[in-house]
């Protein structure tokens, strides 16, 4: 798999500019709506990128694109890799992969799924954004791979899977110890027992209430960000309390005060450092810190 | 009923990291509503509190060089400075034992290890508050 990347790294100079430097066929291409990209793949040459596949996977990125010839950069993708039928430990391993200004860091993991080992593992759905599979350490920090453009992230990026719940492969994580911390807050309507005899009526104030942790898609960026949950996994975490909050404060629900009882342990709310490492991990820009905040100031004034 | 993970028979699912506990059972008491509480009303105190024991005891008159036994021992006649300083030990002391406790909460993995560490921050904390106590209330100017 290390050999796939020398003989394009030949062809691609690594300050490929959208100038004259283009591997060969971008040349007699006007540079609009240039298929270079596709070129480029494919003068990798001796290789497997001859695949079909392997345009296939360059072909959505360059099309999107139109004016100017795209110009290729080399990322190397430093990947936590974990084989559990063959590795005792993970261990990282390196990938080149060309990149164009486009690029989602999500399609350079592809590439390197469809073109250099096809053993990656990880999670995506609907790649973009919504889903909430695709959760990933990015140098570092929680972050969609389908949200990150590579040119963004500089020339070696580190992918490792969410912190704090156990691998299983590669990027892919156990998510059952989250999902469990979310079911026990109930998240869902618990209306008054009473049979309604009309329409359940919200004004929009009071949707207003709890609009930003609505946005919430369950990808478990905020809590496996979470120091605390990273030492205490028995910790709710982030996304739980924000599922909490979302009921909490509908003027619709009466599970309130059960819910408040839940987080009112050692292990609820009182459990947040304030590090607003969720907030900055969140994708869908919730201010998780400060929901966790209103649940807290509701307990408290709850009490006195 | 196998899991899918059982399917694959792997063996080093537990690597690099498993689970330990379960997300909280219910308490019924507010023991970490309060404590939260304490610190924040506790701190808020002991701004006041230390930075004016600092002012009077470096800064004013002289500051730290005209500290001695008889000043202290003024000090301490009369009970709007034992009141002081006895606020001083018990707010100082508490917001630190709980402070510490939610590192060790945090921090301490194991049960044994967590269950020892507390017992030495309550064994030295109980220590320290009850020594100072009596220092402030049988304080005898006259011992010298």
């Amino acid at each position: 798999m290390a050999g796939s990347d020398t003989p394009r790294q030949d062809d691609i100079p690594v300050d490929a500019s959208a100038t004259g430097d283009q591997p060969a066929g971008a040349a007699d291409v006007p540079a609009v709506n240039s298929v270079s990209g596709d070129e480029g793949v494919g003068s990798a040459g001796p290789d497997r990128a001859v695949d079909p596949t392997a345009q296939d996977a360059r072909t959505p990125a360059v099309t999107v694109r139109g004016t100017a010839a795209p110009s290729i950069r080399d990322v190397r993708l430093k990947i936590r890799r974990f084989l559990p039928e063959q590795d005792a430990e993970p261990h990282w391993e390196t990938y080149t992969v060309p990149t164009e200004q486009g690029d989602r860091l999500l399609d350079a993991i592809h590439w390197v799924k469809w073109n250099i080992d096809g053993s990656l593992t990880f999670r995506r759905s609907c790649a973009h954004g919504v889903c909430g599979s695709d959760a990933m350490r990015v140098n570092g920090v929680n972050r969609l791979a389908c949200k990150v453009l590579t040119k963004d992230l500089g020339d070696e990026v580190l992918l490792e899977p969410i912190k704090g719940l156990p691998v299983l492969k590669d990027l892919v994580v156990d998510m059952e110890p989250f999902f469990e911390a979310y079911r026990s807050v109930k998240p869902f309507l618990l209306p008054s027992p009473h049979e309604p005899t009309k329409e359940r009526l919200q004004s929009a104030k009071d949707r207003e209430r709890f609009d930003d942790t609505t946005k919430c898609i369950l990808c478990a960026a905020c809590t496996t960000s979470c120091p605390v949950y990273w030492s205490d996994d028995a910790y709710f975490g982030p996304a739980a309390i924000v599922n909490a909050h979302r009921f909490i404060f509908d003027s619709r629900d009466e599970g309130g005060e059960e819910r408040l009882e839940i987080l009112n342990t050692k292990e609820g709310v009182w459990r947040c450092r304030t590090t607003f490492n969720c907030t900055d991990a969140c994708p869908r820009g919730i201010e998780v810190t400060k929901a966790i905040q209103e649940v807290k100031r509701a307990l408290i004034f709850r009490r006195f | 009923m196998a899991t899918a993970l059982e399917d694959f028979g792997s063996p080093a699912i537990e690597s690099p990291r498993a689970r330990r506990q379960r997300p909280g059972q219910r308490s019924r008491t507010n023991f970490e509503l309060y404590s939260w509480i304490f610190m924040r009303l506790s701190g808020v105190l002991l701004v006041v509190l230390v930075l004016g024991h600092l002012l009077i005891m470096n800064v004013m008159d002289g500051g730290v060089q005209r500290l001695n036994f008889g000043f202290v021992a003024g000090r301490w006649s009369s009970p709007f400075w034992q009141t002081w300083d006895l606020l001083q030990l018990w707010l100082a002391e508490l917001h630190g034992t709980n402070g510490l406790r939610t590192v060790i909460n945090d921090y301490a993995e194991r049960d044994g290890t967590r269950l020892w560490l507390k017992m030495l921050l309550y064994t030295s904390a109980g220590l320290v508050l009850v020594l100072g106590t009596l220092v402030i209330f049988t304080f005898d100017p006259n011992i010298g």
